[in-house]
């Protein structure tokens, strides 16, 4: 009889709580860019994470491609060897087949000085990294997402409006697990909320997570470029000016992606600019010399002369960039930048990935990669607590080794970003001369080169 | 060790001709009918006569519980989910015995089920208290019955996964003991998981016992308990209880504690072969347990109940604990 009693009591709590059994989820991620809709993906691949039940809320509506469009859309990002391996388990197949270049060489220069360096593996046949247009990833990983459908739902113009979050401790006649609100009134709750969000991330200022951020006084300009003549266009281009640096980015044989981070003021009258001066001025940038002090170019030029009777196999010889005719047809943006960085990725059944835990300048091109990074971690760890029966939201230990993993990769490179971008902000001459004399003897040191490399490439 | 032997002999003859046994019941052979009596006598280090006195008063316990035990556990009853709490050592524990479990499991079974490595087996949690233990296990898929005397623990256990709908279906808790459910699971589960149980238990035989008949043939039992040296004396007694308070004073006792060997020669002649034996050491600093070489402080046990029923003469040509010629004689 006593066996009977427990089981009456368990039945009226089982019909308690069935009005939102089915609202119930393991995950729910929040926001879907490339970040959270990779992580849908690597969560739904998972195989230890089978018959978990996974959710994808995105405000915007469904990004399908059939085929690819026409003309390049102007938002790319450059995806690293290891992000690639992330997105082979299904949506790099789809990448490749829609749209992606891949470069072999990276050339960095000085406006001020003559000082270079160049980053290629070995013997310039590898690939370094990827330029893929942003929508083409999302559309890739949607895709994948779609075979994925019996256990990874996403909804689309889906807006949340609230998150309530548990109490860490049981408390009686409470619901232990996060509650979210959407604007059309639904409740839903998840044992784990990952915010993929944005660096104006929702999830991470309800969860009261304090972040440090700055904003540089920069916005980036982004447009598409049509080259003069169609090259082997396998090389990206940066070169620092004293207003900010101006990228080139290898999208096509004839069209290359432009990145000019500059100030706000000159951002703007960019924008203004009639399509002929705007050319001008991007092909201006990168070829004129006109900033070089003499002095500096001196000093520059000794420096080099003695590294090459050190070291007389480095040193690489200044290549220009292909020059520009053309842009693509209402394709100039610009966006702000800024410098973000959560204190906590974790709390009590929540985690923060990508953007929305740290933000860089795109001058080294890095901002989605460790976005990818924290995707791919952050699944080995949740694959191995389900692998251990644990709750995925209350194994603080598993978090807390994303968490400690993840900002130790991303804060050095997040700190190396921002001295960059500091060190190469200013005309003075003796940053100028330091930055020259560093530049220059890290060229000529083919290991650290590779070191650096390896890094960006995780 | 031969006064035990002999004590054991000689009350083992005694207990046949006078008492009544309550585990009439069970399938096994006569050797259960006298064991249980007689064979708590093993754990005394004291002389023979204080030994007679005592097993005087130990014989009418009939069962494996010891109500001092169930008071001690009664009054921590609520604080089985607080990770911070009395109980965080058991939590962390997790981390050893739940891959423990799963993967000898696995190597019995395969894996059935993605995302489920457990699906499909019945797992018998004795002694569960707040359900630790059962509830990772339900996770991974297995069908979970969790067992114990404490009532408050059972609730506590019961109000903890009610949240879960993952855990509603596969997770079973009863507040009864052992020997109870024994009655009516015969052969029923694929394994048993008694974690941190035998070390406050009243009478191990009667438990080998029960194990032995709830489970299927070929089935796993798994234990975890402390070993019964010096060390885990001064570790899982002075400084455990006394000196860091990783467990309430009075938690444990050391006359309680049983060796691996002891523990593997009681498995083994219930019909279980001890398969794997590994040390286990917690961490006081990190508060994280670690697989180690030495058994001497804890230890995780795995035995599989064998196939065949041995028949009593058959038992010892199976062992390999020829030199004890003396037991042989209790199972004529």
């Amino acid at each position: 009889f006593k066996i009977r009693k427990e089981c009456s009591k368990q039945e009226l709590l089982r019909i308690l709580s069935s009005a939102s059994e089915n609202q119930l989820f393991d995950i729910i991620i929040s926001g879907g860019g490339m970040v959270g809709t990779a992580m849908a993906c690597s969560l739904g691949l998972d195989p230890n994470l089978a018959g978990k039940k996974i959710l994808l809320l995105e405000a915007g509506h469904k990004k399908e491609m059939d085929g690819v469009p026409e003309t390049y859309s102007t938002r790319v990002s450059s995806i690293s060897p290891g992000s690639a391996t992330l997105l082979s388990l299904g949506a790099w197949d789809h990448i490749a087949n829609m749209r992606c270049k891949p470069y072999n060489k990276m050339q960095v220069w000085d406006a001020c000085s003559d000082a270079l360096i160049t980053f290629d593996k070995d013997n310039l046949q590898d690939e370094m990294a990827y330029i893929v247009e942003n929508d083409v990833i999302v559309a890739a990983l949607t895709k994948q997402l779609q075979t994925l459908s019996d256990h990874v739902k996403v909804q689309y113009r889906t807006k949340v409006v609230k998150y309530t979050w548990p109490r860490p401790y049981h408390v009686s006649e409470s619901i232990p697990w996060v509650q979210v609100t959407l604007a059309n009134g639904k409740t839903l709750q998840t044992k784990l909320l990952i915010g993929a969000d944005g660096p104006n991330s929702m999830v991470r200022r309800e969860a009261g997570i304090p972040t440090v951020k700055w904003n540089y006084d920069q916005s980036a300009v982004v447009a598409v470029l049509h080259l003069s003549e169609p090259t082997v266009n396998n090389v990206a281009w940066q070169r620092f000016l004293q207003t900010g640096p101006i990228a080139m980015l290898p999208l096509s044989d004839t069209e290359s992606s432009l990145v000019w981070s500059t100030s706000h003021q000159h951002a703007e009258e960019l924008l203004q600019l009639n399509e002929e001066s705007f050319v001008d001025a991007i092909n201006s940038a990168f070829w004129s010399n006109e900033n070089h002090s003499e002095m500096v170019e001196t000093a520059g030029s000794l420096f080099r002369t003695t590294l090459s009777v050190l070291m007389p196999d480095s040193g690489s010889a200044r290549q220009l960039p292909p020059s520009v005719a053309g842009i693509g047809p209402k394709s100039r943006v610009m966006f702000p930048l800024g410098m973000g960085h959560a204190t906590e990725y974790i709390r009590h059944r929540v985690a923060i990935i990508g953007d929305a835990a740290h933000r860089v300048h795109p001058l080294a091109g890095q901002g989605a990669n460790l976005g990818f990074g924290d995707v791919a971690y952050l699944t080995k760890v949740l694959s191995q607590a389900a692998f251990n029966g644990k709750d995925l939201g209350k194994s603080m230990q598993h978090l807390l080794e994303f968490e400690t993993e993840r900002q130790r990769h991303n804060l050095p490179m997040m700190a190396a970003i921002d001295l960059m971008k500091r060190l190469y902000s200013t005309n003075a001459a003796p940053m100028v001369l330091l930055r020259t004399f560093g530049l220059q003897a890290t060229n000529a040191l083919p290991p650290l080169k590779e070191q650096i490399m390896a890094y960006a490439s995780k | 060790m031969y006064s035990k032997k002999l004590a054991r002999l000689a009350f083992g003859l005694l207990a046949e001709s006078t008492f009544k046994c309550p585990l009439t019941r069970s399938v096994s052979s006569v050797r259960t009918l006298c064991s249980w009596t007689v064979c708590l006598h093993h754990r005394q280090k004291n002389p023979l006569s204080e030994g007679l006195t005592r097993l005087n008063v130990r014989t009418v316990s009939q069962t494996t519980l010891d109500p001092a035990e169930v008071r001690k556990f009664q009054a921590m009853a609520s604080k089985w989910w607080d990770l911070q709490g009395e109980f965080a050592a058991l939590h962390s524990m997790n981390d050893l015995r739940v891959p423990f479990i799963r993967d000898n499991l696995l190597n019995v079974h395969g894996i059935l089920q993605l995302g489920k490595p457990l699906a499909g087996l019945r797992i018998l949690d004795v002694g569960c208290g707040g359900g630790v233990l059962s509830e990772p296990l339900g996770r991974l898929g297995a069908d979970v019955r969790g067992i114990d005397p404490v009532e408050d623990s059972v609730r506590t256990a019961e109000l903890h996964s009610s949240y879960d709908p993952d855990l509603w279906e596969r997770v079973r808790y009863q507040a009864c003991t052992l020997e109870e459910l024994a009655e009516e699971e015969l052969e029923g589960f694929h394994a048993v998981v008694a974690s941190e149980v035998v070390e406050h238990l009243a009478d191990l035989d009667a438990f080998a016992s029960c194990c032995q008949q709830v489970l299927k043939p070929g089935g796993s039992l798994f234990i975890t308990t402390i070993n019964k040296t010096n060390l885990s004396y001064v570790f899982g007694i002075v400084a455990a209880e006394q000196l860091l308070r990783i467990v309430p004073s009075g938690t444990h006792d050391w006359e309680k504690f049983i060796s691996p060997e002891d523990l593997e020669r009681l498995l083994e002649s219930f019909g279980f072969y001890v398969e794997a034996i590994r040390g286990m050491m917690y961490n006081p600093l990190t508060g994280a347990w670690s697989w180690q070489q030495s058994t001497a402080i804890n230890y995780a046990l795995h035995a599989i109940k064998r196939k065949e029923e041995p028949q009593p003469g058959q038992v010892w040509a199976e062992s390999e604990n020829l030199d004890e010629p003396g037991r042989a004689t209790n199972y004529s």
